[in-house]
Formats: structure tokens, C-alpha cells, sequence
């Protein structure tokens, strides 16, 4: 059931992926200063507002299983919450080697986004012994839906905030990424953003389908238990 | 709820001023961390950047240890069962926690700030404080808000001592930047007051969000 469309999803991730793959190294031009190094951008930029993204969109589903009390809800949080940080370690990892590539050090404090992306992964990492330190499985999930709210609007705070201390440090123009990139390598990164959300899509329903497999698996086996206990007591009654 | 709220909150304050648990603490606690700041940076007197930086690093500190003792004897005593009892309003309980957490603050300032003054401030404490008692009020309500809900979360945890370090200093992350920027000129050899309205506007903003996230969900972690 929760399963339903994972397999077009796969396939179109997969599709979608050789193509980004294809356009950044035989279609989109070499960047005019960085030269081929700038080519991490199609897979860091994406790869940050793809978890960015997950991160509030899980927010989102905690709203949702704390207004009607429907623990898949609560899944879904979890398991947006989980690929998000995974992906975050990639962003900051690409981030790293992107910024010794191009500036020189591997971590620069005057860089708002990535400052600000270190504070919303290093926040993000806590939910994990939170939710796994809570026993009952309700209130576990109940905790983690307020964890994953109140985390969820730390974001665009976070990032209000950091943009805030730097721009009066550093002030400067911040549309590297956005309005002023040439044809080519704007149609190359919508095409990586497409590919990440599609492969963040895909992976999002593998773990969901896998985690209630899981949790029917375990119901089924404690039945066979249950019947099996019964068999063997039953005779000697 | 008003009423609910100021009866839990005369509770929490008679309960501190017997046991004298947490504000001692928190104070013996910044002086402390002064002394580890004057050896670890090897410097006699602060101004600027460093002064601001240390006093609100050490602030926010103190704040975990309170924050990390905030609904202890709730949940040694089974507090919130008989709260849950009542027929008052949940929220209630959150303002009262609150409440306490900020005047426990500002009780830890009342010695924190002079005690900083005295001993690692180079430049005069007098000339920066008019513009300096906003900020600690805002950035102080900031931390009683999130501080409460932070507490509420990590008291169904197994781990709560673990919780709270973790997860309240990431979250205060934004009222560090702009109580720290905002305090930074302020205590500068040549006393400054510059971008204050923009820090001040930052903190009323962090205020008001984590206020009404914390009013909104705060609920949910006493259903039981």
C-alpha cells in the first residue's frame, strides 16, 4: 500500500539522474573563474534545498499526525527526517570540497547558507536520541512530531538570523546561485533539482515501504508465536 | 489559566527559594566558566567581540543547567500526573515554566553581569548598560520560551541530561547572534551603539516565533 508508485518513481529517479549526469559533464560549459570544479554545484546546491526541504516538509507531516493522531504520520516525519540528515552530510561534505576548491579552505565562517545549513544539521542530529530514548511508542511519537514542528520553524529563522550577523560583516550580493546563471547551466541544474527530489521521492517510499514490512513482519511473527504457545499448552489441558 | 499559572509558578519559586537548586548553581556556575575564560584565553580584560562573546556564551550555559532542572521535581514527585489530574488548562503549566525560567534569569544576571564586569571587562560596564538591559530582557524571554519546551521534551526522555545540552544550544543559535552582535559595540573601548534596532527587531522576531510554536505544541507533550 505505501508502496504505490515506487517503482515509476525509481525508474524516472534513475532516468532523470543519467540525464543530470550527462548534462553536467558533457553539456554544461566549464565555469568562466572555477574552471570544472564549479560542476559540484549541480549536485551540492540541489542535494542542500532537497534536505532543506525534507526538513520542513517533515514539519509539515508532524502537523499532521498531531492533528489526527494517525501514527503513519509520524513515520513519514521520521523517515524525511532521517534521509534529510543523510543528504546533509553529503551537502556539507560537497560544500567543504567545493569551498577548498574555489576559496581555498575547506570551511568559511563568512558563507551564510553553509553556516546556517551546520546549524540546522547539528539540531537535526539530536532528534535521534530523542525519539530513540522515548520507550512508549505513542508518546515517542508525539515527542518527535513536536521536535520535528518546532525544528521545522527554526529553519527560515536560522537562516534569517545568520544572513542577518553576516550581511553587516560582509555585505554583498547574494544571486551566485540564482538569477544570473546562463542558459545552459540553468537548464543543467533544474534538470540535477529535478533528479534529487525525484531520488529523494523514490527513496522516501523504499523506507516507508520497508518500515511498515518491518512492522507487519513483527505482527505476524508474534501471532505465529501467540498460536504456537497455544498448540503446545493446548494438549496438556 | 492566569490564576493556574501564577499558583504553579509561587510553587517553583517558594520550592527554589527553600532547596536553592538551580539559580545558585547557574552563578557558581559563570563565575566559574569567567575563570576558565580568563586562563583559556590568557587575557586579563575583555572588550568587544571577546567580552560580548564570553559573557553571552557563559549566559547561554548557565540557561542549559537550568533549563536541564526545570521539571525535576515534577518528575521525581509525579507532578505532571497530578497536573493532568486537575481540570486547568495544560498551558498553564507552560507559562509558569517559563515564568520561572525567566526569573531565574534575570536572578542569574543580577550577579552574572556585575560579577563580569568586576572580573574580565575592560571598559566600563555603566556607559553600556541602558542599551544592554533590552537585550538581556529579550534574549532572556527568548530563552524561558524555548528553554520550557526544551525541558518539556527532554523530561519523557530516558536521556533528558543528554537532551537538553544538545539540543537547546543549537536552537538558541539565533538569539546568540543577535544578543552578542547587538551587545559587541556596547562594550568596545570606545562605547558604540550601532545596528542595535536591527538585533533588538531580531530578537522580538525569535521571540515571537518560538512563543507561539511553543504555545501551540506545548500541549501535546502532556497528553497522556
Amino acid at each position: 500500500m505505501l508502496s504505490r508508485g515506487l517503482k515509476p518513481f525509481a525508474i524516472a529517479s534513475v532516468l532523470a539522474s543519467a540525464l543530470a549526469f550527462a548534462l553536467v559533464f558533457f553539456f554544461a560549459p566549464n565555469d568562466a573563474d572555477q574552471g570544472f570544479v564549479q560542476k559540484i554545484f549541480y549536485v551540492h546546491v540541489p542535494m542542500a534545498i532537497v534536505a532543506l526541504f525534507g526538513f520542513v516538509a517533515a514539519g509539515v507531516m508532524a502537523i499532521g499526525h498531531l492533528r489526527t493522531g494517525d501514527r503513519s504520520w509520524d513515520m513519514r516525519s521520521y523517515v524525511a527526517i532521517h534521509l534529510s540528515i543523510i543528504l546533509g552530510v553529503g551537502v556539507l561534505i560537497t560544500g567543504a570540497i567545493w569551498a577548498k576548491a574555489a576559496w581555498g579552505h575547506w570551511w568559511l565562517w563568512d558563507e551564510p547558507v553553509l553556516v546556517s545549513f551546520l546549524i540546522v544539521f547539528l539540531l537535526y542530529c539530536v532528534y535521534y536520541p530523542l525519539r530513540f530514548s522515548i520507550e512508549d511508542p505513542d508518546r515517542q511519537a508525539r515527542y518527535s512530531s513536536v521536535f520535528a514542528i518546532a525544528a521545522g520553524a527554526f529553519v527560515p529563522v536560522n537562516f534569517a538570523a545568520v544572513r542577518l550577523a553576516e550581511a553587516v560583516t560582509h555585505p554583498r550580493v547574494l544571486s551566485q546561485t540564482g538569477g544570473n546563471l546562463p542558459g545552459d547551466m540553468r537548464l543543467t541544474f533544474v534538470v540535477c533539482m529535478l533528479a534529487m527530489a525525484l531520488l529523494f521521492i523514490t527513496l522516501f517510499k523504499l523506507e516507508l515501504s520497508a518500515k511498515h514490512s518491518a512492522a507487519q513482519l513483527k505482527r505476524l511473527r508474534s501471532r505465529l508465536e501467540l498460536r504456537a504457545e497455544r498448540a503446545a499448552a493446548g494438549p496438556a489441558r | 489559566m492566569i490564576r493556574t499559572a501564577v499558583a504553579v509558578l509561587r510553587k517553583d519559586l517558594t520550592l527554589e527559594l527553600r532547596t536553592k537548586e538551580s539559580v545558585p548553581a547557574m552563578t557558581l556556575f559563570t563565575v566559574t566558566a569567567y575563570v576558565l575564560f580568563h586562563f583559556g584565553l590568557d587575557r586579563d580584560s575583555l572588550d568587544g567581540d571577546l567580552a560580548s562573546g564570553v559573557l553571552w556564551v557563559t549566559l547561554l550555559l548557565a540557561a542549559v543547567i537550568g533549563v536541564n532542572r526545570l521539571f525535576a521535581t515534577e518528575r521525581e514527585e509525579g507532578g505532571i500526573e497530578a497536573f493532568l489530574l486537575a481540570p486547568v488548562d495544560r498551558t498553564a503549566l507552560f507559562l509558569a515554566k517559563a515564568a520561572a525560567l525567566f526569573i531565574y534569569l534575570v536572578l542569574l544576571e543580577l550577579v552574572a553581569v556585575p560579577m563580569f564586569a568586576l572580573l574580565l571587562l575592560g571598559p566600563d560596564l555603566g556607559a553600556a548598560l541602558p542599551a544592554l538591559l533590552p537585550i538581556l530582557l529579550l534574549a532572556n524571554i527568548g530563552l524561558a520560551v524555548t528553554g520550557a519546551l526544551v525541558a518539556a521534551l527532554a523530561a519523557a526522555s530516558r536521556a533528558r541530561e543528554l537532551i537538553v545540552p544538545l539540543l537547546l544550544p543549537p536552537l538558541v543559535v539565533p538569539l546568540l547572534i543577535g544578543a552578542a552582535s547587538a551587545t559587541e559595540p556596547l562594550l568596545r573601548q570606545a562605547a558604540d551603539s550601532e545596528d542595535l534596532g536591527r538585533y533588538l527587531a531580531l530578537l522580538v522576531g525569535y521571540d515571537l516565533v518560538f512563543g507561539l510554536i511553543a504555545f501551540a505544541v506545548f500541549d501535546f507533550l502532556l497528553e497522556d
